[in-house]
C-alpha cells in the first residue's frame, strides 16, 4: 500500500476500552497541528491521526445534536457559509447547512441550476465571486473530478469538499468511519466490504483511504467494468464475487449504480446487477451474525439493496450514518474556522 | 564572391554522429559549400556553436511564428484540426501561405471533411493547393472501409497518411491512462491497448494499401513493438512522439494538472522506458512538439473539461538535447529525428545541411542553461507540462532561406 502513511498508534484499538477513551486529547498534537490542513479536499492527503482528531471533535457534536430541543452551539456567530453545489444533492447539502446553523453561522446555499453558470461563468470566475463576497468556508460539491481543488487554489477561506466527479467526498467517510468506530468500538482489524459500482464512486474512494489508514481490511467488489484499474496498489483486497467477499465480514457497505457518469453499458441490466451484486438476506447470513449494513444514499431499492435489509433496525447503520453527517460537518466547520476565529493555538 | 559565411562552428551533416568543425557559404537562399568559406563575404561567427538544420515540426496544431522562432523550427507541417477544418484547397493555400518568406508551413490536408471520418475530403485538390500529407486530425477514423480507401487514395498519389493512434471505443471519454494515478484521482482513464488496437489496424491496411502511414505519437511499448516488427517485415511506416511522452509518465497528471492533460495520455512509467528505447534502437523516426498552445479559457478548468494539448515547440529542442546528454543517441542522429527524417516523409527538399539544399539553419549553443516559464514564453499560450524545469540548449540564431531572422 502506497501513499497512505502507517498508524503512529499501533495499538488503538485496545479490547475494554471504547475509542474515545484511547485517544485522549492529549493523545493528539496540541493546537493546530492536530489538523494543519487549510481545506478539507480528500481523504488521501490526510495521516491517520488527523482523521481520528476530527472522528474525536465529532463526538461532542452528536452528543449536542442527541441533547434536545435548543441544539445551538454559538462558535460559529457571524461567519458566513457558502454551500455552493455545483451537482444536485438532497442529504449532503441539508446536512452541511444544519451543520453551519447549529454552529450558528449564516449558511447561504448556491444551486448551480440557479447560477452563472448556466450563463456560461467558467468555474474560477464563479470562485472568484464566491470570494469576493467574503465567505468564511465554502463547501463546494462539483461533478467533475479536481473541480474543488482548483477552486481552493482560487480563494482566501477554507474549501471543504462536499463530492467532486469520482475523486473523494472526505465527509462522507468521515461520517461512515465515526459510525463504525461507534457501532463497532474500533475500525483496526475489521473486515470491511466495499461494494458497487467503484469505478465512479468518490465514497468509495474516501472510504478506502480513509479504512486503510484507520487499519481496517478493506474488501473490494465491483462487477469488471466497474472495478478501478490498480486499486490494489492502495490496499484493497479485489473480489469478483459478492458471496466470497462476505465471508466473515464485519461491515458491508453497499453503494447505488452511477448511471448519470457512465458513457455505454457497464452491466446488463439491473435485474442482473442485483442477482449478483444485490445485498439480500440470503447473502447478509454470510457476513458475520452482527454485520453492520451501510449505504450512503441515495439508495435504489432492489437493485443494489433489498429492503428488509435497508430496513433492519438492528443491522442497517444508514439512517445513523445520515446522524452522524451532521456531527463529522459540525466537526470539520469547526476546525477548519479556527484560524479564522483566532482560537488559541489555531490563529 | 558575396553571400555568407558560417565559420567557426561544428556542422551537423547528412549521415555523421558528431558534428564537424568546418565553413559554410551560403549564397542566395541554398547552401553553396560545405567545407569552404569564401573570401568576401557577411562572416556569421559560431565558435562554439552547433551549425543544425532547421528544425521541421511534423504535427503542430497552430502557426506560432514567435515560438517557432525560439523553439529553432524553420517548418512545420500544420495539423487539419483549424478553424475552419483544412478539407478544402482553399483553406490549404492560404495555410502554406501564411507564414512566408520567414516561415514555412506545409499543411496537412484533413483525411475526411470536416474531419467527422465519413466521406473523404479532395485529398488530390489539396495537394494541388500544397498539402504534403494527409492526416486524420487528433481521433483516428473509425470505419475501416473509409480508412483503406483513404489509404488506397493516398497510395496513388503519394502522399503520407498521418494518423491518430487510438481507438475510439476504447478510448471513449477517458482523460488517463488506466493505472494508479487515473484511480487515485478519479479520472476517468482507458486502456493503453487503445492505442496498440489502432496500430495493429492500421498496420493491416497500410500493408493491404502500400500507402506511406506515419504513426504521429506511439507513445506504448506494445504499439512500438508493433511498429518494430512492421518495419522488419518492410512495411513503408514511421512513427513519431513527443518529448512529453518521453520525459514524462501519468504521475505527472498528479494534482490535476491540466498542463499535463494530452492526447493520447501521459502514460505508464514503463511505457515511457520503452519509449527511450525506442528511440535509441531507430524505432522512432520522429521528435515532433506537438505544438497545440491553449489559454487558460481552455486549460484553466477542471481536469476532464480541459482541453488536451501543449505548448512544445520552445521546448523541443532543449528537451530533446537531453537525449544526446544522455547517450541515448548521437548529435547526428537526433537531427535526423527533428529535420532529416520529417523532411523525407513529407517529401520535402530539406532538413540536411549540403550543397544546393536550402539553406535553413539553426545555430545552437547547447549547453546554455534556461528555465521553462509557462508565464515567460513566446508561444500563443504557455500550457507546458515541463513549466519551472530547468533545461539546456538554445537557439542563438535561425536562417530561413539564406536570411537571418
Amino acid at each position: 500500500m502506497r501513499r497512505l502513511p502507517p498508524s503512529p498508534f499501533p495499538s488503538m484499538g485496545i479490547a475494554l476500552m471504547t475509542w474515545t477513551q484511547a485517544f485522549a486529547a492529549d493523545r493528539f498534537p496540541s493546537g493546530s497541528d492536530a489538523f494543519p490542513h487549510k481545506h478539507l479536499l480528500g481523504i488521501a492527503g490526510l495521516q491517520n491521526w488527523e482523521i481520528l482528531y476530527i472522528l474525536k471533535e465529532a463526538e461532542q457534536w452528536v452528543a449536542l445534536n442527541r441533547s434536545g430541543a435548543a441544539k445551538h452551539d454559538d462558535r460559529l456567530a457571524g461567519l458566513t457559509i457558502i454551500n455552493a453545489f455545483f451537482e444536485n444533492s438532497t442529504r449532503t447539502l441539508l446536512s452541511f447547512e444544519i451543520a453551519g446553523k447549529r454552529l450558528g453561522a449564516d449558511v447561504v446555499n448556491m444551486h448551480a441550476a440557479q447560477s452563472s453558470v448556466k450563463k456560461g461563468e467558467t468555474l474560477i470566475d464563479t470562485a472568484m465571486t464566491l470570494n469576493a463576497m467574503r465567505a468564511d468556508a465554502i463547501v463546494i460539491r462539483h461533478a467533475s473530478s479536481g473541480a474543488v481543488q482548483l477552486i481552493s487554489s482560487k480563494v482566501d477561506c477554507p474549501v471543504l469538499n462536499a463530492g467532486d466527479g469520482s475523486h473523494e467526498h472526505p465527509t462522507q467517510a468521515l461520517l461512515d468511519a465515526l459510525t463504525i468506530m461507534r457501532r463497532k468500538g474500533k475500525i483496526e482489524g475489521q473486515t470491511v466490504v466495499i461494494c458497487g459500482d467503484v469505478l465512479h464512486s468518490r465514497v468509495a474512494r474516501s472510504n478506502l483511504f480513509c479504512l486503510k489508514s484507520l487499519g481496517a481490511e478493506v474488501r473490494v467488489v465491483a462487477p469488471p467494468a466497474l472495478m478501478p484499474i490498480g486499486i490494489e496498489a492502495f490496499g484493497a483486497n479485489v473480489y469478483s464475487n459478492f458471496d466470497a467477499a462476505l465471508a466473515g465480514a464485519d461491515v458491508v457497505m453497499k453503494f447505488r449504480l452511477q448511471n448519470e457518469r457512465m458513457q455505454g453499458d457497464f452491466i446488463p441490466s439491473p435485474r442482473e446487477y442485483f442477482h449478483l451484486y444485490g445485498l439480500d438476506e440470503r447473502r447478509l447470513a454470510l457476513a458475520k451474525p452482527d454485520a453492520l449494513v451501510m449505504h450512503p444514499g441515495p439508495m435504489n431499492r432492489g437493485v443494489e439493496i433489498a429492503s428488509n435489509i435497508a430496513d433492519h433496525v438492528e443491522r442497517s447503520a444508514i439512517t445513523e450514518q445520515v446522524e452522524m453527517g451532521v456531527a463529522v460537518r459540525m466537526a470539520c466547520l469547526d476546525i477548519l474556522t479556527r484560524k479564522a476565529r483566532r482560537v488559541e493555538g489555531w490563529a | 564572391m558575396s553571400g555568407i559565411n558560417i565559420v567557426g562552428g561544428h556542422v551537423v551533416l547528412p549521415g555523421q554522429e558528431k558534428a564537424e568543425a568546418l565553413h559554410l557559404h551560403i549564397e542566395g537562399e541554398a547552401i553553396s559549400s560545405v567545407g569552404k568559406a569564401a573570401p568576401i563575404a557577411d562572416q556569421i561567427d559560431a565558435a562554439g556553436l552547433i551549425v543544425a538544420p532547421g528544425i521541421i515540426d511534423l504535427g503542430v496544431f497552430k502557426t506560432d511564428k514567435p515560438a517557432f522562432r525560439f523553439g529553432g523550427i524553420t517548418r512545420a507541417a500544420l495539423m487539419p484540426d483549424q478553424s475552419p477544418v483544412h478539407d478544402d484547397p482553399a483553406t490549404v493555400r492560404y495555410a502554406a501561405l501564411k507564414g512566408k518568406p520567414d516561415f514555412w508551413v506545409h499543411p496537412l490536408a484533413a483525411a475526411t471533411r470536416d474531419l467527422a471520418g465519413l466521406h473523404m475530403a479532395e485529398i488530390a485538390l489539396m495537394k494541388e493547393a500544397g498539402a504534403v500529407g494527409v492526416a486524420t486530425g487528433r481521433k483516428w477514423i473509425a470505419d475501416s472501409g473509409v480508412m483503406l480507401r483513404i489509404m488506397r487514395y493516398c497510395a496513388a498519389l503519394d502522399l503520407p497518411v498521418i494518423v491518430h493512434c487510438e481507438d475510439g471505443g476504447l478510448a471513449g471519454n477517458a482523460v488517463a491512462t488506466h493505472g494508479e494515478t487515473a484511480t487515485l484521482l478519479g479520472l476517468s482513464s482507458a486502456s493503453p491497448a487503445s492505442e496498440s488496437l489502432a496500430i495493429s489496424r492500421d498496420l493491416l491496411l497500410a500493408e493491404e494499401s502500400g500507402a506511406h502511414v506515419h504513426f504521429r505519437q506511439v507513445t506504448t511499448a506494445r504499439g512500438l513493438d508493433l511498429i518494430r516488427a512492421a518495419k522488419a517485415k518492410g512495411l513503408r511506416i514511421s512513427c513519431g512522439i513527443t518529448p512529453a511522452h518521453l520525459f514524462l509518465s501519468d504521475n505527472a497528471v498528479s494534482d490535476f494538472r491540466t498542463f499535463a492533460r494530452l492526447s493520447p495520455p501521459l502514460r505508464s512509467e514503463a511505457d515511457r522506458l520503452a519509449c527511450i528505447s525506442a528511440v535509441a534502437d531507430g524505432t522512432i523516426d520522429v521528435l515532433a512538439s506537438g505544438h497545440d498552445p491553449k489559454g487558460p479559457e481552455e486549460k484553466r478548468l477542471p481536469f476532464s473539461e480541459a482541453a488536451p494539448g501543449m505548448a512544445g515547440a520552445e521546448t523541443l529542442l532543449a528537451l530533446s538535447l537531453n537525449l544526446v546528454r544522455d547517450g541515448t543517441i548521437s548529435t547526428g542522429r537526433l537531427f535526423e529525428l527533428l529535420a532529416t527524417n520529417p523532411a523525407r516523409i513529407l517529401n520535402l527538399n530539406a532538413g540536411r545541411i549540403a550543397e544546393r539544399c536550402e539553406a535553413d539553419l539553426i545555430l545552437i549553443d547547447p549547453d546554455a542553461p534556461w528555465q521553462v516559464d509557462a508565464d515567460r514564453m513566446t508561444a500563443f499560450a504557455g500550457n507546458t507540462p515541463f513549466d519551472k524545469l530547468p533545461v539546456q540548449g538554445r537557439v542563438r540564431q535561425i536562417m530561413k532561406g539564406g536570411k537571418v531572422l
